[in-house]
Order: structure tokens, then sequence, then C-alpha cells
């Protein structure tokens, strides 16, 4: 389940990766946040995929010159089951998108279904994570992230 | 026995109970290791949201329940919402009844729906108090000069 793509977006040693953490519910986003925190990570959050990728500078009236958040973006990590956008389809955007395509984006979930874990893998999701989020999951990204490089 | 270690030992005692009667699983346990001294009221902070966001999921319920036509969608919305932040936060039972719930959504059964949000409710606010004492505990504690005790 754990894939290490290969990440154009580099972090040196000194610097604390930036992560983007969508979630609707705002107790998962909170904790999320804490979790990335507490594995020296800075952490930018969203409400919902729009949100994400308005941020992101993939917005449907954006221009890319307007905003280059994406470029400072080292990874993403996101809910799958959303109101509206699903994790599944911000996921699909991101990947299609030519600036932001080796950014890595983690898939959480509080169901294990292996169809969709299975989907998500195969649109390039660099890893799929059990809800709810335990420490020791969050370090185990964070070292995949520095090796990613 | 000293104030801090007779309050460290009620504290201990309450929240061994709490565990051993699964009103809160080893998610809790996650939420308090995440508490530092540059978050000091970080589970206060949370537990807070929870109640809030928990009692409007209870209104919204009610409300979806009692349409002439229900909506077994967003009755589902809610339940999942509902679901995902007791489990988060590591209320067990509230988490358990919520499953419950969600498997009388997908069959549209009504009665099972309202029968469910009872059960939910009666575990929420079970839970509710229960979080109330502990946290009134934990202040107690700190404001004695203690630190609350590691239960990993």
């Amino acid at each position: 389940m754990d894939f290490c793509s290969s990440s154009s977006s580099t972090i040196s040693s000194h610097e604390e990766p930036h992560v983007l953490a969508v979630d609707d519910n705002l107790i998962d986003r909170k904790l999320v946040e804490k979790l990335l925190k507490k594995s020296s990570c800075k952490v930018t959050t969203a409400e919902n995929g729009l949100r994400a990728l308005e941020y992101l500078g993939l917005g449907a009236d954006q221009e890319h010159s307007t905003n280059n958040n994406g470029s400072k973006v080292n990874m993403i990590i996101t809910d799958y089951c959303m109101p509206g956008m699903s994790g599944y389809e911000l996921l699909k955007k991101i990947k299609e998108s030519s600036i932001l395509k080796d950014v890595p984006v983690v898939i959480m979930s509080s169901e294990n279904i292996p169809t969709r874990i299975d989907q998500c893998m195969e649109e390039g999701a660099q890893m799929f994570m059990l809800k709810p989020l335990k420490h020791s999951d969050v370090k185990r990204l964070r070292c995949q992230l520095m090796q990613c490089q | 026995m000293e104030i801090v270690a007779k309050l460290q030992k009620q504290f201990m005692d309450f929240i061994s109970a709490l565990y051993r009667e699964r009103f809160l699983d080893d998610q809790f346990l996650q939420l308090q290791k995440l508490q530092d001294e540059s978050n000091p009221d970080f589970v206060f902070e949370v537990v807070s949201l929870f109640f809030e966001d928990s009692e409007k999921l209870i209104n919204n319920l009610a409300a979806a329940l009692q349409q002439q036509v229900v909506d077994f969608k967003q009755v589902d919305s809610h339940v999942h919402q509902f679901k995902g932040s007791s489990s988060s936060i590591g209320a067990q039972r509230v988490k358990n009844a919520c499953m419950a719930f969600k498997t009388f959504c997908e069959e549209k059964n009504i009665e099972g729906c309202v029968q469910c949000l009872q059960q939910v409710k009666h575990e929420y606010f079970l839970v509710k108090n229960k979080l109330e004492t502990l946290m009134r505990l934990e202040k107690q504690i700190l404001a004695a000069g203690g630190r609350i005790p590691d239960l990993s």
C-alpha cells in the first residue's frame, strides 16, 4: 500500500515541508493539522476540494501567474469522502496539472474498501491511510516525504 | 495524601473506568499525546469542538427525520459526519451507535433511524458528561501545580 513516487519538490533538511490538508470535518482538520505540526510540518488546511484547488492556483477562474502557492506545497493530504468534490476527484485534478502532478497526494478514509484504495493508487496517490490517523502514521509519512526528493 | 497525588489518583481511576466501560478508546489517548507545552489546551479545544459539532448534528438529524419525505442521503451525510468526529475523538460508544444508525439509513428504515438517533443522543450526553468531569479534574490538577498523569 505504500508507494514512493518521485517528486520534483525538494526539501532541504533545514526546511519544514509544507502540507495542504483537506477535510470537510472540522475536528479531523484540527487533528491532522496538529499531527502534522507535531511532525515539524508547516500546515495549510482547506475545508473542501474547491478551496484546495483555489489555494493551489488551480481554481476555475485562476491564472497560474497570480498564484504560486502550488509550487510551495510539498504534499497534499485529503479525505476521500467530501461533499461536492471527493478526495479522488481532487487527486485526479492535481495529477492532471502540469505544475502539480508530481506533488505527492495522500488519501485518508474512515472506510477500508479495497476497490477504493486501488482506484486511488492507480490514479497516482502516494499513500492511502485509514482514519483516525495516529502519530505513528504521520511519522511514517514524514519519513517517506524526506526520502522522496 | 498530598492534594496533587490525590487528584492524580482520582484522574487515573476515572479515566481508567472510561476506557474499561468503552466510553473512550485508544484514539483519545492519541489526542492526549498531542497535547504539549506549545498547546496545553489542545484536548480541551478538540473536545469543545466535538460538543459544538455534535449538538448541531443532533439537531440537524432530528429535523431531517421529521420531514414529511425523509431525505435519507441527507440523514446519512449527517451520520457520517458524526461517526467521523466521534471516531476521531475516541468516543467509542457514540461511534458504534452511529454505525448502527448508518445501517438503518441505508435500509431507509425511518423507525430504525428514529430509534438510533435516540441511542446516539443517549450515548453522546453520557460521554459529554464524563468528558466534562475529566476536563474539570485536569484543571484542578494543573491549578494545584501538578501534571496530568501519562496513561501510555
